[in-house]
């Protein structure tokens, strides 16, 4: 049998010569390997990584975002693992994002599992999916501001130590409704 | 009549069905369109319970992010434990030693029965056995009292480290350990006698929830809930870690892809699960329970803080600083937890902390595929439909 990153390595060569104006980079970490890819044409690539039957990539592990503010340009990155349970291989695929046009094809209609994790990539990134069904946030509440992955995101509040705005608005409330009160 | 029965219009009806709701497993939200008494349309809302678990990652140590595991699936905390020590550990290119490896997959089994009790319990709970959930926590109990036993903590304990163990295990919770392999297969043979033929039970879960092999490994299920589909994906067999290829066990699988065939695939594994721990605590090897050869990694023995001044400032700085000399890189490292597979992808930029903390947990996934099994039942089926995934949504949400 031969070894799983030799595997990994001879399909990033695959993707590479089928594309290779799209494939930017292959890095190989641990005996994992990441293809670093531009974004333009990202559902061709992963129709070709799932549709041709010996690289069979059916089974989408998982997909997540990365931000690497001030570290690389673009600065986004929408990370793909995927697998192939039945030849027992897998390839990470790295998307690169610019912030200026945070926009990628979804892959919803390639792996239906895709849904969720792309709401949650656009949930904490800010990342759009063109495509997607239900591009809504999900984890964080729905008139949440800011998107709290980026590494720009304020971990602390900056009213410091003035009132938070909800707790006048319910004064005032309860002010405007003494009128009520028996 | 029959003028008015022609006249009569239907209405969609949209009924709310949690956050607080007793068969949700936590917090979980379904808000179902209804026609009649047929979904129409199931919208699950999850981040109840979401608490930054990933972005708390960034900001913490490799070793202080530990104790965030245990609060992911708090069901099963020693499998979340591991899966993260073991990320880190490869990470870094470690390994841990033997005898911590069997430790490892040892509590990781057992956690594996105390998930799946809970959920057998619970499942039979909401479908209308209420007898097993009595018999079930019965055993619970036992494996929690063996974990108190290890650790001194039942649920989130924290016990795997990175490099290897805690603590090493004493031979009176290794005999009562076994005696507790003596002892389960009959109490497994005793929920199948109170459900496996039980007509009601037959007919809340054969043919309910049905999902084939190509579009459950589609949505990227995993776990027990792929594997009643028939597809004999386990990352103990395809990836083998800790000490998982020096035991035997078979990987049962489901043929009909049902709530049944999915129930039947967990109690199958109860038996290969005490199949392993049995082989692990006949093969224990003797020897050290952290890798000795990182220092800078792994903490010191408790003892040497206390006698040496080396080990006190190893100490010292591995908690205050975390380690020192990640490797620059990035790693997706996968392990089968009781709900299915639970990955960690690691970012690394060469200091003391993660970059980038992903958890891939399967409960997020199985969550997703809860429209898919409800739309077109009954109602009724909605409750067998979330119990079979097997969510716990503090997994789900982070």
């Amino acid at each position: 049998m031969t070894e799983p990153r030799l595997i990994s390595q001879a399909i990033a060569e695959g993707m590479r010569e089928r594309f290779p104006s799209e494939v930017k980079e292959i890095r190989e970490f641990r005996g994992q390997v990441s293809v670093i890819i531009k974004k333009e044409r990202l559902k061709e690539i992963m129709e070709y990584l799932h549709d041709t039957p010996e690289l069979c990539f059916s089974y989408l592990r998982d997909i997540c975002g990365v931000d690497y503010l001030g570290r690389k340009e673009p600065r986004f990155e929408v990370v793909y693992q995927l697998y192939s349970i039945s030849h027992r291989h897998m390839i990470r695929v790295r998307a690169e994002v610019p912030e200026d046009d945070p926009v990628v094809d979804s892959v919803v209609s390639i792996w239906d599992g895709a849904n969720w994790h792309e709401r949650e990539c656009y949930d904490m990134f800010g990342i759009q999916f063109r495509g997607h069904p239900d591009l809504r946030r999900i984890l964080m509440p729905e008139d949440w501001e800011g998107y709290p992955l980026r590494k720009d995101y304020q971990l602390t509040s900056d009213l410091g130590d003035k009132e938070w705005k909800g707790f006048r608005e319910i004064l005032d409330l309860s002010e405007k409704n003494k009128a009520y009160e028996l | 009549m029959d003028k008015g029965a022609a006249e009569l219009q239907t209405k969609e009806l949209t009924i709310n069905m949690g956050p607080q709701h007793p068969a949700t497993h936590g917090v979980l939200r379904l808000v179902l369109a209804l026609d009649g008494e047929t979904v129409v349309k199931c919208t699950p809302y999850v981040g109840y319970l979401h608490r930054g678990v990933e972005k708390l990652g960034e900001n913490r140590t490799y070793l202080t992010a530990l104790p965030l595991t245990d609060r992911l699936d708090y069901i099963a905390a020693m499998a979340n434990n591991q899966a993260y020590c073991l990320a880190v550990e490869r990470l870094f290119g470690v390994a841990a030693p033997e005898r911590a490896q069997y430790i490892r997959t040892m509590v990781s089994e057992m956690s594996r029965i105390s998930s799946h009790i809970l959920w057998l319990g619970t499942h039979a709970l909401d479908i209308g056995a209420m007898t097993v959930f009595l018999y079930s926590f019965r055993e619970r109990e036992w494996i929690l009292d063996l974990f108190e036993m290890l650790c001194g903590a039942r649920l989130t304990t924290s016990y795997a480290r990175i490099g290897g163990v805690r603590n090493d295990v004493s031979q009176e919770f290794l005999d009562s350990l076994y005696k507790f392999t003596d002892e389960f297969p009959k109490r497994v043979e005793e929920y199948e006698t109170l459900i496996d033929q039980n007509r009601i039970w037959l007919k809340r879960t054969k043919g309910i929830g049905v999902i084939e092999a190509d579009e459950a490994v589609n949505w990227g299920l995993s776990g027990p809930t792929l594997r009643g589909s028939g597809v004999a994906y386990d990352v103990r067999k395809y990836a083998p870690y800790d000490a998982y290829d020096k035991v035997e066990f078979d990987v049962p699988i489901g043929k009909a892809g049902d709530v049944y065939d999915r129930y039947r695939c967990r109690m199958e594994e109860f038996r290969q699960s005490n199949r392993i721990i049995r082989q692990c605590i006949e093969k224990l090897p003797t020897g050290p329970i952290m890798a000795p050869d990182a220092p800078k990694l792994t903490l010191p023995p408790k003892d040497n803080v206390l006698k040496s001044m080396e080990s006190m400032i190893h100490h010292f700085i591995l908690i205050t600083k975390g380690p020192m000399t990640a490797p620059e890189g990035e790693l997706y490292t996968a392990v089968e937890a009781p709900k299915g597979e639970l990955g960690f992808y690691f970012v690394s930029d060469g200091t003391g902390k993660p970059y980038r903390m992903r958890v891939r947990s399967p409960s997020f996934v199985h969550a997703s595929v809860i429209p898919r099994l409800c739309e077109g039942s009954l109602i009724a089926d909605v409750i067998a439909n979330i119990g079979t995934v097997d969510i716990v949504l503090g997994e789900c949400d982070r």
